[in-house]
């Protein structure tokens, strides 16, 4: 076997995993990875969203009907709140990229205000179900002119729902970690691969609801 | 052919990654890839042994035609634990977690992993959700099958579902979190000159699996968390009082749980594909088809899942396409045996024990294999369906096909991962014991199906004892077959014959390492410039 | 050593993408409520889809990474077509049998 390149250890930045060559080889690692696990989280949501198409397919009045229940303003302030925290969370990459610490950290903190909006918004909306009873299980009643099969879209609404604001509250906790090393001057121009990863977390997120919301609330007003 | 290094003269204790470090600490906290690789090497035989008593009772209970034994509940628990233990926490991790971890990096010319924190992180996982799904069994366990069929899971069960459902569900992440590393690091961290075209079969085999396990363990979780949701807070996905489709759980359990089945198989050929070209000294015929034949197999792994359904409910026209793709999927397979059975013609075939459970694999997986495609018909599935055909059926692959994979690979490379070499002598004898103990056990359950025995039923019609006597003796030779080893590698690790660099006289990057490797696996990084499996070039791989 | 991986998109392209995203939610709550028929679904899906590419291309810089990266994200997507069309193919295909007089 020919000698190949073997990088002196003690002249390796410190950031660099051993096993790696350089740090451009870890951050191609490092991002293939993120990739790679959003691709189990598609799969993951895309379970319950297959439950959906299937009682949607055979259900329509009732998912029509049901979904109408929802608060549509509260949703759509929702998404609006969510694309923004998407853009300064871009924007936060884009400054850890550049290493400048007191935007990464700004950006960082707008981007949780927002999340936390979202995850109070929906709160607010879950309290209005339990109110209405809309909250599938013993206490549910089925909504006036509705098929019983509505239960079923409250089910997915409860659990799709649930499953986002749950990563969302993941999003929050890895914002907070990102914010934390960010004040000890962590990122800089050749060393930024957290905060990236974290954003394509974030975006992927984001997406999810992006298909949420229409399916969500919106399938049956056209048809009131 | 091969031997030991002899008449060496006296070395200083060389540091390896099994003395660099000592303590429970070292262990518990490292991120080599070789620890890591033990630590699930004794995580899943601690598994596979509970799994095995399990079978044992069933067994036990199938000797005499009432149900004497057990009631018929507890035997719905014993089954269901035996399923549970066995299929998540020893067939899906066995060969990956102990064999790939290991291997991957050596093969590609890598030091370690991409992520070798992760990689130990799936670890705590595994054996977290293994001792979480102990917890539930220790409190009475579950009685639903390991396929927790609702609404029976949901609703009317009184097992531990959600907290066995837990295990399970934090064994898949484990489950995901290997195949993701393994994918990453097959991408971005192969050694210059280790092209794809040049990589091992194993390691082709193990991207496969990787993908299957990325793309489908997580609809698997997704849909134990639903069921979880369903049973605690009675929401009404799967329930058809509250118009859910049990057929739906149906539809989502089986998209993961059959691919699933090659998430097991994959693996194991590619320790095959291995065994056959070393022991037989000869490159391996059909390189390109074996490598695209996995493959194939993990794309059309995801089309058949409907062949579990054809009795459920579902359309019959699903189960026509269905069925087709079933027989498809078969085809890659197929290429595998064809391809092995070429490269040993003609071979140096040296017949040690690794060699003996290559042979065993490709005859037990070719029989399973074969009957996968009886049950691939309709019609015939209609007749066979939830019988003792099916569980020979799978047996005669999983034990048969991967069982024996696993065994040849661990053989194999034992003296790589040890430093020392098993003997030979007992090892063959636990290779035939096991072989024929396995086809006592579970021929004899073909034709118990065949005649109409049901699965899951602890009693049974007079008429069937002969068989399941003879199934049972054969469980108790093949649960003495798989102890020797478990005695004899032990005492390897003691007693045995220090192990040389090469012992088989193979080709491949694992094998220029010492025995056993060095923590970084190799001081420098290698430079590959040989394609794989060239025994018949000039320059003969050293011995030794 | 730098480890740049790829370019970056400028603010401005960020911003743009912001606006569209913002035009295409208001774009999809506005035809949730006129009567397209059966195109209400589709244009529905058609927008998020298009906003997702968005947020996919530009914000998760999809633009600018290795082709493996696309590969990967697609075969999930691939993955998701095949349990949603092949579970449908079920349900769909049941009324067919003339046993079922629904």
């Amino acid at each position: 076997m020919a000698e190949a390149h073997a990088a002196a250890p003690h002249a390796a930045d410190p950031r660099l995993q051993h096993h790696f060559a350089d740090l451009a080889a870890q951050k191609e690692a490092s991002t293939l990875g993120m990739w790679a696990f959003l691709v189990t989280e598609v799969l993951f949501f895309g379970g319950m969203f297959a439950a959906y198409v299937v009682y949607r397919a055979l259900f329509t009045r009732a998912f029509e009907g049901a979904s109408n229940l929802l608060d549509i303003r509260l949703g759509a302030f929702n998404t609006a709140v969510l694309i923004l925290s998407s853009l300064t969370m871009a924007i936060a990459v884009r400054a850890a990229s550049q290493g400048r610490k007191n935007l990464i950290i700004l950006f960082l903190v707008l981007t949780i205000v927002l999340g936390s909006t979202f995850l109070g918004v929906k709160v607010e909306e879950y309290r209005q179900k339990f109110e209405h009873h809309e909250v599938p299980g013993p206490h549910f009643v089925v909504p006036e002119g509705l098929p019983r099969q509505a239960e079923i879209f409250f089910s997915l609404y409860f659990c799709m729902t649930g499953l986002h604001a749950l990563h969302m509250i993941i999003g929050v906790g890895l914002l907070t970690w990102l914010i934390v090393k960010a004040r000890k001057g962590a990122f800089t121009g050749s060393y930024n691969s957290p905060v990236e990863m974290v954003g394509l977390y974030w975006h992927f997120v984001d997406i999810i609801w992006i298909f949420l919301f229409p399916l969500l609330y919106l399938l049956g007003r056209h048809a009131p | 052919m091969s031997s030991a290094v002899v008449g060496a003269l006296p070395v200083e204790p060389r540091q390896h990654y099994l003395n660099v470090r000592y303590g429970v600490g070292s262990w518990l906290l490292t991120v080599d890839h070789k620890r890591i690789a033990i630590l699930y090497l004794i995580g899943v035989t601690f598994f596979f042994a509970i799994g095995g008593v399990f079978a044992a009772l069933i067994r036990m209970e199938l000797l005499t035609p009432p149900g004497d034994l057990f009631l018929s509940e507890t035997y719905n628990r014993l089954f269901t634990t035996h399923g549970v233990m066995m299929v998540f926490f020893f067939m899906i991790p066995a060969i990956p977690s102990v064999l790939g971890n290991f291997l991957i990096p050596m093969m590609i010319g890598a030091k370690d992993l991409a992520f070798p924190r992760i990689n130990l992180l799936s670890w705590y996982l595994y054996m977290i959700g293994g001792l979480i799904a102990l917890w539930a069994l220790i409190h009475g366990g579950v009685d639903t099958g390991w396929t927790f069929y609702t609404p029976y899971s949901t609703v009317y069960s009184n097992g531990w579902v959600v907290v066995t459902a837990v295990g399970i569900f934090l064994a898949g992440f484990s489950s995901i979190l290997t195949g993701l590393n393994f994918l990453v690091t097959i991408h971005t961290m192969r050694a210059p000159g280790m092209t794809w075209r040049r990589l091992p079969l194993f390691v082709w085999a193990h991207y496969a699996t990787s993908i299957i396990q990325l793309l489908g363990t997580p609809v698997i979780a997704i849909t134990l968390l639903l069921v979880g949701a369903e049973r605690l807070f009675h929401l009404g996905i799967f329930d058809p009082r509250q118009g859910g489709d049990p057929v739906l759980f149906q539809h989502l359990f089986w998209f993961y749980s059959h691919p699933a089945v090659y998430i097991m198989i994959l693996p194991a050929m590619g320790v095959i594909s291995e065994l056959v070209t070393g022991m037989s000294r000869k490159p391996v015929f059909g390189y390109k088809f074996i490598a695209g034949s996995s493959l194939a197999i993990a794309v059309l792994s995801f089309l058949v899942w409907g062949h579990h359904m054809f009795v459920s409910g579902q359309s019959v026209y699903a189960g026509l396409v269905f069925s087709i793709l079933s027989f498809l999927v078969a085809i890659p397979s197929a290429i595998k045996v064809f391809n092995w059975t070429a490269t040993l013609y003609k071979g140096s075939v040296s017949y040690q024990t690794p060699m003996l459970y290559a042979l065993g694999f490709i005859g037990l997986f070719t029989i399973g294999g074969l009957t996968g495609l009886f049950l691939a018909s309709l019609g015939l599935d209609i007749h066979v369906h939830d019988t003792y055909f099916i569980i020979a059926h799978f047996h005669y692959i999983m034990v048969g096909g991967t069982i024996m994979g696993y065994l040849g690979g661990l053989h194999y490379w034992w003296p790589k991962i040890s430093g020392k070499l098993y003997p030979e002598a007992w090892a063959r004898v636990s290779a035939w014991v096991i072989f024929l103990g396995f086809n006592l056990t579970f021929f004899p359950q073909f034709i118990l199906g065949y005649l109409g025995m049901p699965r899951r039923y602890h009693a049974y019609p007079a008429e069937f004892q002969v068989l399941n006597v003879m199934s049972t003796a054969g469980a108790s030779i093949l649960g003495i077959g798989y102890m020797i080893p478990l005695v004899y590698f032990f005492w390897s690790m003691r007693y045995g014959k220090t192990a040389p660099a090469n012992p088989w006289g193979a080709t491949g990057l694992e094998w220029q390492t010492p025995s056993p490797p060095p923590t970084e696996n190799f001081p420098v990084t290698p430079v590959v410039t040989r394609e794989p499996y060239d025994y018949l070039t000039k320059e003969e791989p050293a011995v030794g | 050593m730098s480890a740049k991986g790829h370019a970056h998109p400028t603010l401005k392209v960020y911003f743009a993408v912001f606006a569209a995203l913002m035009i295409f939610t208001a774009l999809t709550v506005w035809a949730a409520f006129e009567h397209l028929g059966i195109w209400n679904t589709p244009v529905a899906l058609a927008i998020a889809v298009t906003k997702a590419t968005l947020v996919v291309l530009f914000f998760m810089h999809l633009r600018y990474s290795p082709r493996l990266t696309a590969v990967v994200l697609s075969s999930s997507l691939v993955w998701l077509v095949i349990l949603f069309v092949i579970t449908l193919s079920d349900y769909l295909s049941r009324p067919w049998l003339p046993i079922y007089n629904r």
